[in-house]
């Protein structure tokens, strides 16, 4: 196939491939699940509908919207660029994000299933008092979900000039409008069934690309993945280097830190996202939570083995070169890989799906944060009476729109910003603020509110902190603000600080602390969370 | 294990979940949960930090070749996979052969002792 007059054309400053294809076939995916958000939406009425689908999901499907939640754009296109361009190192950021489900299938799923109801902060607050816990799950909820948010508009906006060839601010800026108006009707039509409904078409869509493209990738070298990286090491300016790691991160002892630092980030993280613990109240019991899990673990697992394949066979069939001189740069190593193997179609099919991806994780994202204000914030703590669900569902709509609206702010705000470490955050975030909380109450007899209070903000405190003073902000040529040079601390990932930080501090806070939490409500929570009582009828009310 | 409820578990046709959580019965649910789920947790932690320890200190020995061109590196990474997918299934045999049927025996005793125990506390906003 020759490509040579695309590459000229992209070296033009537009994009490869057909505009107009790509545009047509994500208009098919939005008026494909419009109709179906439209019929989720007519059984739609109580707050169980709303906020947790009438928790009518099966495991199956709701492991397939797991996957479909956490499969982002910056996983699919960046780490089949990281690995096309970095070799290697891409390939590690995969199996933090693969290993750390084991956290969730084994100490987290099943026992939250079974002691919340619609938020986080449910269980944080189950056995403890509920005002000051309640508010600071949903700070850090809110925190987790704007950094995660506003890390996929800002892709969105580069994606639009890779895909479309809209390369003036005021065509991305309109784009992003467009995708954030059609997240919020989604969410507020559809509410978590619609969502869920979007996800999976997503991540069947997202999977089935990937499949197709890795056997075709590695039909061209006769299935023989040695000869593939043969290859990739042929057109590599690095050689054999991309083969093994250090290339990203070897290049000195404090990039081998901060690698260290993001794995623990990324293995404790994923436990600890509020949008990822929320689907599991989608399902009816905690027997279908644990299938749940066990499907987003071999679709989850089978995709970043797809993305091994694509990033290497990126790097031996385009080469790193011409990946980095098209529009996007590393993130248009999987849409060129598409082009070069599928042409037109295969691209805008790749294009459609990675438009599909952003929307679903933020509609996944924003449900979350609208949950968390309107029944953690709203009803337990601003409402003078406890409100009707029929209210609460009211304020949570509300809510999706004004942090649909942000988003879109947001993401324009962001374009040409570097906002990369915003996911590497949310997952630090999640790590330090949520999961120290959500373990200790679980297993841990001895935990107090204060401990679940200065876990939770020391950890969130930590993290940010960290961030502000890291490389990332400052002090650099890449950093946000190259200008100034405010950075003491040298880890661009807080994680191997404020993690350890935030599990110490919910361990002092709760042994200092003189007032002893309720027996009879740890006993309950632990009879609870183990036996499933109470929770698996709950469903109808 | 018999069926017939414990009239002592329940007061007033409340479960007190302290009674129950000192039954036997329980005891034996929890320890076996946890004599699982914290060893493994400990055992793919430690697997894990080792390979991203040896990615980012040792990278000469995973760019050891040992087919072609796969080298140690790609090996010890799938081999995440598969210990990932194997600790998956050895934890979903587990709780099906030695969870579930512990658990479903506790919950059905208690919701024979109490139908109404619908999880109460969270939809009344749990303790103030």
């Amino acid at each position: 196939m020759n490509i040579a007059p695309v590459l000229t054309t992209a070296a033009e400053g537009t994009n490869v491939g057909e505009p107009w294809l790509n545009i047509l076939i994500f208009g098919i995916f939005v008026a494909i699940t419009l109709v179906i958000v439209l019929r989720a939406s007519k059984n739609t009425k109580t707050a169980a509908d709303y906020y947790a689908g009438g928790r009518s999901f099966t495991g199956t499907q709701n492991g397939t919207a797991i996957a479909g939640d956490y499969l982002s754009a910056a996983s699919f296109l960046g780490i089949v660029g990281a690995i096309a361009i970095n070799g290697y190192d891409g390939f590690l950021y995969s199996i933090g994000f693969l290993v750390a489900w084991l956290v969730a299938l084994l100490l987290v799923a099943e026992l939250l299933r079974n002691t919340g109801k619609f938020t986080m902060a449910d269980v944080l607050s189950f056995r403890l008092q509920q005002k000051p816990v309640r508010i600071a799950a949903a700070l850090s909820t809110l925190m987790v979900c704007v950094f995660y948010l506003l890390a996929q508009m800002a892709g969105a906006g580069a994606l639009v000039s890779l895909l479309l060839g809209i390369d003036d601010r005021l065509g991305q800026s309109l784009v992003i409008a467009i995708v954030g108006a059609l997240m919020i009707l989604y969410v507020l039509v559809g509410g978590m069934k619609g969502t869920t409904w979007v996800q999976i078409i997503k991540a069947c869509l997202l999977i089935a690309g990937a499949f197709i493209m890795t056997v075709w990738v590695l039909a061209l070298f006769g299935f023989n993945f040695s000869a593939l990286l043969g290859q990739a090491v042929a057109l590599s300016p690095h050689g054999e280097a991309i083969l093994a790691p250090g290339l990203q991160y070897g290049v000195s002892e404090v990039a081998k830190l901060d690698f260290l630092s993001l794995g623990l980030a990324l293995v404790l993280g994923t436990a600890g996202l509020p949008h990822v613990l929320m689907r599991f109240y989608t399902v009816p019991t905690a027997k279908e939570a644990r299938k749940s899990v066990v499907w987003a673990i071999v679709l989850i697992g089978a995709f970043y083995l797809f993305t091994l394949v694509l990033g290497y066979g990126a790097g031996a069939l385009i080469g790193p070169e011409r990946i980095l001189s098209a529009p996007g740069g590393v993130n248009s190593a999987a849409p060129y890989l598409a082009f070069e193997l599928g042409g037109p179609l295969l691209l805008g099919l790749i294009s459609a799906v990675a438009f599909a991806t952003i929307l679903a994780v933020v509609a996944g994202l924003t449900i979350t944060a609208a949950a968390s204000f309107a029944h953690d914030v709203y009803a337990s703590v601003l409402a003078k009476h406890k409100p009707s669900p029929e209210k609460e569902v009211k304020i949570a709509r509300r809510t999706v729109v004004v942090i649909g609206i942000l988003a879109i702010v947001g993401g324009i705000g962001a374009q040409g910003q570097n906002v990369a470490f915003l996911v590497a955050l949310a997952f630090a975030v999640a790590a330090s603020a949520n999961l120290p909380t959500i373990l200790y109450s679980l297993f841990w007899k001895g935990f107090t509110t204060r401990g679940a209070q200065w876990s939770m903000y020391g950890g969130l405190a930590a993290a940010i902190l960290l961030i502000v003073f890291s490389p990332v902000m400052s002090g650099t040529e890449t950093s946000m603000i190259p200008g100034a040079d405010f950075a003491f601390f040298p880890l661009k990932n807080p994680g191997i600080i404020s993690i350890p930080l935030a599990f110490f501090l919910g361990w002092l806070g709760s042994v200092t602390e003189k007032r002893a939490e309720d027996p009879a409500k740890q006993a309950e929570m632990e009879v609870r969370s183990l036996t499933g009582v109470g929770a698996e009828k709950a469903v109808d009310h | 294990m018999s069926s017939t409820p414990h009239p002592d578990l329940a007061d007033n046709g409340h479960v007190d979940f302290r009674a129950v959580q000192s039954t036997p019965q329980f005891q034996e649910l929890r320890r076996t949960h946890r004599s699982f789920v914290f060893p493994w947790t400990v055992v793919f932690l430690v697997w894990y930090f080792l390979y991203v320890i040896l990615a980012a200190y040792f990278p000469e020995f995973m760019a050891i070749k040992v087919l072609g061109n796969i080298n140690l590196g790609i090996v010890i990474g799938l081999l995440q996979f598969v210990s990932t997918f194997v600790i998956t299934g050895l934890y979903v045999s587990f709780a099906n052969r030695r969870l579930d049927p512990k658990a479903t025996a506790i919950r059905e005793e208690l919701e024979a002792l109490d139908p109404s125990i619908a999880n109460q506390s969270l939809a009344e906003g749990g303790n103030k």
